[in-house]
């Protein structure tokens, strides 16, 4: 009788849970800096438990010349977390007569990123720059500021899906007899287009396109590529 | 320490970090009560649509059957709200103060769409963060320089831009049928919007069981706002004597 009493009462109260103020909005990054270009790519699913909010939501903001970041998760967070990010670069650039350099965004990200330890932005970020020498580098981060400076990384809902393969694919990894080649931004591009590819198949939160920047010394490019839609 | 604090509640009102230790009835604070339910929007080849049912539902009862929740925020911006009704006459009274703030500028500059959708987002992100959040959905629709505007916020601050949205029940059951129609035509033009969106309506009123057989409807081109309603939708129940094995 006590029993069937305790367990009536631990069904209610899991069914009347607390006010969740974070939510999975899904979305994966994936992102790849070489000797002379970075790239950085997302896909356009927004989704909230099993539906979809918008097929056509970029998760890319271009937040300089040289730096673009990738971030996706609780899309309120990353919405709060972008808009204060453009506006202390938009302060740098008035105090400074110039655009802050991808290093200097990198520290402040996981700063601004830090600042909140207690109550996170719930967002997977990814912030893919060029550097002073003209290299691509790939700054990832976790929701509460930790930063690693890598080559290439992929975030998100399918990241665990996709570190492994970019690890083969451009690191080379548990591969023998295999001369390395400089990787080229077009290799970097069939690469990432196929990954995503591969996450869309098995990934309900990521689908319906992919959008792709990269940056080199002369160019800017943006191309948006179809991917499945169910 | 500060009076309120010093002073013995009943219940802590001041400080909403005790909620998780604390008795059921705080929880009850943070849920809606009297709600309605979805909203619909179509953007349109130049305008936007958006309908919602009149009906204010205290748990499963009809309580309130007149209540229109489409505002007009200013002359290019309509608004639909669901979700908690004592929370939407809430922001409807700061929506309104914050229009007449920008009234009071007297720069012939109105309020586009996107930025009433911004700042909304700031507010509905800001009661979230003090957990204790508005809960509704809010949609924006309007005519954002010379092109049809539509966009949405939860009650987390979530915010999307898209050409159809629909929430609550709508998500599941509208989105599809809208989905279809607009892959199969693109382009809609406002008597196509009108008539998809009647199909929605009724279509929800028939799944949906806290939807209502009464809704208005709002469109707002380059021309001008119309205001359509309480339109009633004529139900056909008959199948139901056909239906069997549920009772």
């Amino acid at each position: 009788m006590i029993l069937a009493n305790t367990e009536s009462n631990s069904s209610l109260k899991s069914h009347n849970t607390r006010f969740n103020p974070y939510d999975d909005n899904g979305g994966s990054i994936v992102a790849i800096g070489g000797d002379d270009f970075v790239v950085i790519a997302s896909d356009t699913r927004l989704s909230t438990g099993f539906s979809i909010y918008s097929r056509n939501q970029s998760k890319l903001f271009k937040l300089s010349k040289k730096s673009i970041l990738g971030s996706s998760g609780c899309w309120c967070d990353t919405l709060t977390l972008t808009r204060l990010l453009n506006a202390r670069m938009q302060m740098y650039l008035h105090e400074h007569n110039k655009e802050m350099n991808t290093p200097a965004l990198a520290q402040m990200l996981s700063t601004m990123l830090y600042y909140k330890r207690f109550f996170p932005y719930y967002v997977s970020n990814i912030l893919a720059g060029i550097e002073s020498d003209g290299s691509g580098w790939i700054y990832s981060y976790d929701p509460i500021g930790n930063v690693e400076k890598c080559k290439f990384r992929a975030g998100g809902s399918s990241g665990v899906l996709l570190q492994p393969l970019l690890d083969n694919q451009i690191m080379l990894s548990n591969l023998q007899n295999i001369d390395e080649q400089p990787l080229s931004l077009e290799k970097a591009i069939k690469i990432i287009q196929d990954v995503f590819t591969s996450a869309a198949e098995r990934d309900i939160y990521t689908g319906d396109e992919i959008r792709i920047m990269s940056i080199t010394a002369d160019c800017f490019k943006e191309e948006k590529i179809q991917m499945r839609k169910d | 320490m500060n009076f309120y604090n010093s002073v013995n509640f009943p219940i802590n009102f001041n400080n909403h970090q005790d909620i998780s230790e604390s008795s059921d009835i705080i929880k009850h604070f943070h849920t809606p009560i009297t709600t309605a339910t979805s909203v619909l929007g179509i953007a349109f080849n130049n305008g936007v649509i958006i309908s919602a049912d009149i009906l204010g539902s205290y748990g499963s009862l009809a309580r309130f059957k007149n209540f229109s929740r489409i505002l007009q925020a200013n002359k290019n911006t309509l608004l639909g709200v669901g979700g908690d009704i004592a929370d939407f006459q809430y922001l409807k009274e700061l929506i309104q103060g914050k229009m007449i703030g920008e009234e009071c500028l007297e720069d012939d500059i109105p309020l586009k769409p996107a930025s009433l959708l911004c700042w909304l987002t700031r507010v509905m992100y800001n009661r979230r963060s003090k957990i204790d959040p508005l809960w509704n959905n809010i949609l924006v629709a309007g005519i954002q320089d010379g092109k049809p505007y539509l966009g949405f916020i939860d009650k987390l601050g979530t915010a999307v831009e898209d050409k159809l949205i629909a929430t609550g029940y709508g998500a599941y059951i509208a989105i599809p049928l809208l989905r279809d129609a607009l892959e199969k035509k693109p382009d809609l033009n406002k008597q196509e919007a009108e008539e998809l969106m009647k199909k929605c309506m009724e279509i929800l009123y028939y799944r949906d069981a806290r939807s209502f057989n009464k809704y208005e409807l709002a469109i707002l081109t380059t021309e001008g706002t119309e205001f359509k309603g309480p339109i009633e939708i004529k139900a056909n129940w008959s199948i139901s004597n056909d239906v069997c094995g549920y009772e």
